[in-house]
């Protein structure tokens, strides 16, 4: 299922103004990869690109190639709606929908696209992405309650729980935790542990602590100035990044001397 | 985020859309611009029908003074009865928004508010029937007053009408009408004065009074002026009520409580067409023509100043 | 800002901190209670009824409260206390028609607010007797009508000034909208006469035409309403259906509509309300019948409001008949405004999206 995302000289582009230039980055499968970086930096949008997300925003185009397995995800007759279907999306701040119940808002990926299953199937279906979400225990007894009736943490476990119900072959995530408290914070870095088996992952996250603890490569975004396009500056194994970088930037970075 | 087109911008990125996503984007579309096209033929169908009336000689024209001649008054009637209802209501509407936003107990005012906003739900029609029952019979002792006292004053001349169905009653109802207009807009407003600026003053040791002179007033100024506007607006087009509360017989006259009144021209159109057929139909669209415009320079200036202001309070 | 916040010229010596005098809690009401007895005295020299009692005694007791507080706390205090009663009683005034406008069609309406009322038409209807059932059925028809085809095109508009519109053509409509919420209710109906006639001869009459006037005041404020209860839907939401592989349109259909649907419900629940009283257009696009008549395509229909003007306007001989239905029939509209109003506020209530446990 995992799949490996090949990014090659990419530049993003709102309007005339170039968010981020040329990355080019290999994301391996079955592994988490994080991206570090000061606010603004660009490691958003990069993340956005990966599943064409940022393309809601009228304006936004790209340059460049971004490859998975093989499938050129920004070639001339792929549908983005196709590219999201593979490559799932976490938000910084959750975002059940507020008019289904949590069943529903797991099954909300299939119901929304109007694909017919069996109820047991379906049934199955939600126990085990809630199960992925280790969050089943916590809400077996309440399915056809409101989503937005759950913690903070609960919630986002759901968001998860609903983005693995669709299989998609990637997960991204986009400050996961950053709206949560470090107790619900540990939940979801275990989860992202157990996830990493089946998905290739990729976390946006401010918390370089975060990085450090769940990802096996860590990217380091940063940008010259104002209005100056954000790049990646380094792509390296976390414990490389965290020990010994090959940049004074990351270094200052993550030394704390800067960001 | 800048709407420029860039000339730069390879044009190859056009992304693959669905045909529901076609076909619903087309629908919205369509819908927006179909309103484009119904005020467009607002304009059109009503121009089309009146010239017939605008080449007529002068002499088919009803009142056979050629339309200016026939319009006339009736702009004037529009004009006098909706100037009437704009004085009364615009201070009346300030102060029941400065009751309701800083007046009234916390736990009341939003009835309150509800209770206003109810004014606006009554038909038109309904104020016709209570202005002449109820409130012109009611006007008559006023007016008898205002003549034996004021009757020097050109507006007050008399001779007072018996039934009270004048200029000024027709006024007094419009003003009711566009009372929660200009309240709303003003209650918005006044409820958006910063609160600093309130209590900055109420920290220099201003009276309420003081205060909202001070803050809320001068914050809150185009916000009234705009919401009378749209009042002006509402009150130039009103016509139930006045074709039934104005007793109409006269041309243009200042006497504003004898029994001789100009009509109006949206409560002539209401009481002419029924009857009417052949170039008469035709000369009651042309003034509905003329209407349209007044209405349309009057609205436009007010969503333009109620625009404005809020470009300007953006900040907050 | 202007020399209000200086001391007062009359204000007391300062000896320590400047403190004026203050006049007691009950001042106002003693204030008031002179006022009413000054009116009685008043009255009873000239003529006392209740309208000239409130008047007077309103006036009077403002007037002594004012210069109570003059006399004791200065001219500042004293303008304050006279804003704060100028600005109740302007409230006050603005209840009197309320009221009495309630109380007037309730008193003149209830009489014929009957079965038959309801159950008749005015087919051989002379005098006594008859009802507004044909012109209840017209409205019903003619609102149900215009409501079929504004909802559509005013929920269209709207989504796609949210979720689609750009640029020249979004602001030109955003425009236009405001355009047309300020079209006399009157010169709606000549253009959806001035429309049909161009093209089905003059002289008119269908119901279906006072739908497309009536359309003409309803699409705006539907577009208005949805407008902004689209906005309130939070962008998450959009993204995370978008990051599920959900199609624009399907996100629209799915997610967007249900979480607006008791803000859309309330708003075209009051747009109805709005047009549903509407007399004018239907005055010169659908005129007035005596019998009933249940299709909008052919020929005159009565409907409420009109029966109402014309049953006031030309009551016929004798007279009290057809004006006890006009009363009746406006007593109706009210009604049924009401309902709506109140339907809309139980909408945007219960319907509202569920949060809590």
């Amino acid at each position: 299922m995992a799949k490996r995302i090949d990014v090659s000289d990419l530049n993003i582009y709102y309007g005339n103004f170039r968010a981020v230039e040329g990355v080019t980055v290999s994301i391996e499968p079955r592994s988490v990869t994080a991206l570090i970086g000061p606010s603004g930096c660009g490691k958003s949008t990069f993340l956005r690109s990966l599943n064409r997300m940022h393309e809601v925003l009228p304006g936004a185009r790209v340059e460049g190639k971004v490859v998975m397995d093989g499938q050129d995800l920004y070639g001339a007759d792929v549908d983005p709606v196709d590219v999201r279907r593979q490559i799932g999306m976490v938000f910084q701040r959750p975002n059940p929908f507020p008019t289904m119940s949590i069943y529903d808002n797991v099954a909300a990926g299939l119901r929304l696209n109007n694909k017919k299953m069996k109820k047991s199937e379906l049934d199955d279906l939600v126990e085990r992405s809630l199960r992925g979400a280790n969050l089943w225990n916590e809400v077996k007894d309440r399915l056809d309650r409101p989503g937005s009736g759950l913690s903070g943490g609960q919630q986002q476990r759901l968001c998860i729980a609903r983005a693995i119900a669709v299989e998609p072959d990637v997960l991204l995530m986009d400050e996961p935790c950053s709206a949560l408290d470090p107790i619900s914070t540990l939940a979801i870095e275990d989860l992202m542990t157990e996830l990493k088996d089946k998905y290739t992952i990729v976390i946006v996250t401010h918390n370089m602590q975060q990085a450090a603890r769940v990802s096996e490569q860590t990217g380091f975004f940063n940008l010259n100035g104002v209005g100056q396009p954000g790049r990646l500056i380094e792509f390296n194994p976390t414990e490389k990044i965290f020990s010994n970088p090959d940049e004074r930037a990351t270094e200052d970075y993550i030394s704390g001397r800067f960001g | 985020m800048t709407t420029t087109s860039a000339p730069t911008e390879p044009p190859v990125q056009r992304p693959v859309r669905r045909i529901g996503d076609r076909v619903f984007s087309g629908g919205a579309r369509i819908a927006g611009i179909l309103i484009l096209i119904v005020l467009a033929g607002v304009g059109a169908f009503l121009v089309v029908e009146s010239l017939p009336a605008i080449t007529a000689s002068p002499e088919d024209v009803p009142g056979e003074g050629g339309l200016a001649a026939y319009i006339a008054p009736l702009i004037f009637g529009t004009l006098l009865s909706a100037l009437i209802a704009l004085l009364v209501a615009t201070p009346l509407a300030v102060a029941i928004a400065l009751f309701i936003t800083f007046y009234a107990p916390r736990r009341i005012a939003q009835p309150l508010g509800y209770v206003v906003d109810l004014l606006a739900a009554i038909p038109s029609i309904v104020y016709g029937f209570w202005g002449i029952a109820w409130l012109a019979p009611q006007m008559v002792p006023f007016y008898e007053w205002l003549e034996e006292n004021l009757g020097f004053i050109p507006l007050f001349a008399g001779p007072v009408s018996t039934t009270g169905r004048t200029m000024l009653t027709a006024g007094l109802v419009l003003a009711i009408m566009i009372l929660p207009i200009i309240s709303a807009l003003a209650r918005e407003v006044f409820g958006q004065t910063p609160a600093l600026h309130r209590e900055a003053a109420l920290a220099l040791g201003a009276t309420r009074w003081e205060m909202i002179r001070m803050a809320v007033l001068p914050y809150g100024r185009s916000g009234v002026i705009g919401g009378a506007m749209l009042g002006l607006g509402r009150a130039l087009g009103e016509t139930m009520a006045i074709a039934l509360v104005l007793s109409v017989s006269g041309g243009i006259t200042f006497n504003l409580i004898s029994s001789g009144n100009p009509s109006t021209i949206a409560a002539n159109i209401a009481l002419e067409f029924p009857e009417s057929s052949g170039l008469d139909v035709n000369t009651l669209i042309a003034s509905g023509l003329a209407l349209f415009l007044i209405t349309l320079l009057v609205n436009t200036l007010a969503r333009w100043i109620v625009n404005r202001r809020a470009d300007f309070s953006g900040a907050n | 800002m202007s020399q209000t916040t200086a001391a007062p010229p009359d204000a007391p010596a300062p000896t320590g901190i400047p403190r004026a005098g203050r006049l007691p809690r009950w001042a106002p009401y003693a204030c008031f209670a002179a006022g009413a007895g000054a009116a009685v005295l008043l009255g009873l020299l000239t003529s006392l009824n209740p309208a000239t009692f409130v008047i007077y005694t309103v006036v009077l007791g403002t007037i002594a409260l004012y210069v109570a507080s003059r006399r004791v706390e200065g001219s500042r205090r004293a303008i304050d206390r006279l804003v704060t009663c100028l600005v109740v009683s302007a409230f006050g005034i603005a209840m009197v028609p309320l009221i009495s406008l309630v109380i007037e069609v309730l008193s003149q309406g209830l009489e014929r607010l009957d079965g038959e009322f309801f159950s008749s038409s005015l087919v051989g209807v002379v005098g006594e007797g008859g009802g507004a059932y044909h012109a209840l059925m017209g409205t019903l028809i003619v609102t149900g009508l215009t409501t079929l085809i504004s909802v559509p095109i005013g929920l269209m508009t709207a989504i796609y000034l949210v979720e689609y519109g750009t640029g020249r053509l979004k602001r030109s409509i955003t425009f236009m909208v405001d355009v047309m919420t300020g079209i006399p209710s009157i010169v709606a109906g000549l253009f959806a006469y001035a429309l049909f006639a161009s093209f089905l001869g003059p002289g008119i009459r269908l119901g279906i035409v006072g739908a497309v006037a009536l359309s003409v005041l309803m699409i705006p404020v539907v577009v208005r309403s949805a407008e902004e209860v689209l906005k309130l839907v939070p962008n998450e939401l959009r993204e995370a259906s978008y990051a599920l592989g959900v199609p624009k349109w399907r996100t629209i259909v799915k997610v967007v509509i249900p979480t607006a649907i008791a803000g859309l419900g309330t708003g075209i629940t009051l747009a109805i309300a709005r047009v549903v009283g509407e007399t004018a257009p239907l005055l010169v696009t659908v005129g007035i019948t005596n019998a009933t008549n249940f299709d909008p395509f052919d020929g005159r229909m009565a409907t409420l409001p009109v029966y109402a003007y014309y049953q006031l306007t030309q009551p016929g001989v004798p007279p009290q008949f057809a004006i006890d239905r006009a009363w009746t029939a406006a007593l109706l509209l009210i009604i049924l405004v009401m309902g709506l109003n109140l339907v809309a506020r139980l909408i945007s209530r219960f319907f509202a999206p569920k949060t809590g446990r």
